[in-house]
């Protein structure tokens, strides 16, 4: 299948950083058409310097990045963003609009989509994040979690091919966050979206088909998310929340019970420790 | 140094077509030496609530006490230096406020501003950065040269400077990646005990809850709807669910657990409470006999 996404070699420094410093070394990976792959990694091991890299905020000093059979260059870069959609941590950093509508709004007056066609996808946009009472509000004015629910309106409303989120749902309370989760997953099942999420959420991440894990800006492991979730304690160093039952797991082993060494989803875990005590 | 707030309505822009009631009647205290959580899904009015702790927003009706100032309607702008100093927040993001040449001015900036000589800001700069866990060999630096999570604790040593009794805290971990999340955590609750400080945070980490506060205020559509201690507030999830608000992740597979047949007496916070309790019904013999509260955080 030919990919979305084709990462070859990418080499990043910033312009402060001396020659033989790279922020990014040597990354090669490809993202399939409606694929869904999480970027996980601790702070600072330069998982945003990639998203800002895939559609051209940041230049790298090597390699070649190509999205949709584009070679992502000077001339193409344009063309590219239009094709993706990015969603940042704090959203202040990307709010234009007066108000909320305006916002979700500007992406679309951008590319020249119809007036009425316009409000539609606005008003379906902002519904879909359960915003639709917010639209004359100013976004500033909004709390963090609703922020990231208008600046991923926005990218509803705009409907590109692939969708960028990084660290989208931080500031979201639990049921905020599920509810964003489920909105992605209803959108991609709508479009064959791709979707690429900068994450530290154990359930982000396990919502992918693939993880990369990124360390001191090298590409250490990619695998499902079963296969990286079996790190147990390790996930931590990788940047991410062990997922719950492998913390149980680790609270049972200093109980002194001897635990299954592979990796249990949560459903596995009740049905594990309910075998425990049916044959007690 | 307690906060109590009294019958205290607060709306946006009142008298003016944009007028957003934020917060109804509330009615609530802050005890001097707690560590309250204050939780409510997105947009429940715990930010506006927050900015009554040091009168940044003023009641629209009602009374908010701090310490030994009542905060009223009409109180004057002016004069509300000392609560500026006695309480102090940490805001979202606080690195965004970071400005100065280097960590050191920026650090001291707010003393100085109180009216503490160059020298003596500039001292309490050095030892506010080692409580944050930060090396002096940063104090010369410029903060933007820093990681993000550098900064955070620049900015917080800032907020420290002013030696608040009052430390406010408004989701200072998000975006931090789960080990720089524990190890602030963990700094917080060490700096409550040597600083004698009182903790307000705000969160949507019931973990968090579960693991550091004392004390738990739940707010919905801007009014205070329960107080009480974690084990009370995660006492009933069905409740919680219906205020949008989540469990700590053991109350939750604990939860799971009963409906499939398991018995607990009460619904535990931590893995490791719910380990003894697994253990003490698989290997009843090898367990203790009881656990209480005592034993429930033992790490």
């Amino acid at each position: 299948m030919s990919s979305i996404i084709d990462v070859e070699h990418l080499n990043y420094r910033y312009p402060q950083q001396a020659a033989d410093e790279l922020t990014l070394r040597d990354i090669s990976f490809t993202v399939a058409p409606g694929e869904w792959v999480a970027i996980v990694g601790h702070n600072g091991s330069g998982k945003s310097t990639l998203a800002k890299n895939l559609n051209g905020l940041l230049a790298p000093a090597a390699g070649t990045i190509t999205v949709d059979g584009q070679v992502l260059s000077e001339e193409t870069v344009w063309d590219i963003r239009t094709k993706i959609g990015m969603v940042f941590q704090n959203p202040d950093n990307q709010f234009v609009g007066a108000t909320v509508a305006d916002d979700v709004a500007f992406s679309l007056e951008n590319q020249g989509i119809p007036r009425d066609e316009m409000l539609k996808r606005v008003a379906a946009a902002l519904k879909q994040v359960d915003m639709q009472d917010f639209a004359t509000r100013e976004p500033a004015r909004l709390s963090g979690g609703q922020k990231q629910r208008v600046a991923l309106a926005g990218m509803i409303a705009a409907q590109p091919q692939i969708l960028i989120l990084d660290e989208a749902t931080s500031m979201l309370d639990p049921r905020g966050r599920q509810e964003v989760l489920a909105t992605i997953r209803q959108m991609k099942a709508a479009s064959a979206l791709t979707v690429l999420s900068i994450t530290h959420d154990i359930d982000e991440a396990a919502s992918a088909n693939r993880v990369l894990v990124i360390n001191d800006g090298e590409l250490k492991e990619e695998g499902t998310p079963a296969e990286i979730f079996q790190h147990g304690e390790e996930l931590i160093k990788m940047g991410l929340d062990m997922p719950y039952a492998e913390r149980l797991k680790a609270a049972l082993k200093r109980q002194g019970m001897q635990v299954p060494a592979t990796y249990l989803t949560e459903k596995g875990m009740a049905d594990w420790l309910w075998q425990l005590r049916s044959n007690k | 140094m307690a906060i109590t707030f009294k019958q205290v309505d607060f709306t946006y822009q009142p008298g003016t077509p944009f007028a957003t009631n934020a917060l109804t009647d509330i009615n609530v205290t802050i005890p001097t030496g707690s560590y309250t959580a204050l939780i409510g899904h997105t947009g429940s009015g715990k930010s506006t609530l927050l900015q009554h702790l040091n009168a940044l927003l003023k009641p629209t009706s009602g009374t908010v006490t701090i310490g030994e100032r009542v905060i009223t309607p009409t109180t004057s702008n002016k004069d509300l230096k000392s609560l500026r100093q006695q309480v102090g927040i940490v805001f979202q993001f606080p690195e965004s406020q970071l400005f100065e040449e280097t960590v050191v001015k920026d650090i001291a900036f707010g003393p100085q501003n109180f009216g503490v000589s160059e020298e003596d800001a500039h001292q309490t700069a050095a030892k506010m950065l080692a409580l944050v866990g930060l090396d002096q060999s940063l104090l010369e630096r410029s903060p933007f040269d820093l990681s993000g999570g550098q900064m955070r604790r620049v900015a917080i040593a800032g907020v420290l400077a002013m030696q608040p009794k009052v430390l406010v805290l408004d989701e200072p971990t998000a975006g931090l990646d789960p080990q720089g999340r524990l190890e602030m955590m963990q700094m917080f609750a060490r700096l409550r005990h040597e600083q004698e400080l009182t903790v307000v945070l705000v969160t949507h980490q019931m973990d968090d809850v579960a693991d550091y506060a004392d004390n738990v205020i739940v707010m919905d559509q801007g009014r205070v709807v329960k107080t009480g201690t974690p084990r009370e507030i995660f006492a009933d999830p069905q409740w919680l669910t219906e205020h949008q608000l989540g469990l700590p992740k053991t109350t939750a597979f604990a939860q799971t657990l009963r409906e499939q047949g398991w018995q607990f007496d009460q619904l535990p916070l931590t893995e490791d409470e719910l380990a003894q309790m697994l253990k003490s019904q698989l290997a009843p013999s090898l367990a203790p006999s009881h656990f209480g509260e005592g034993t429930a955080h033992d790490e």
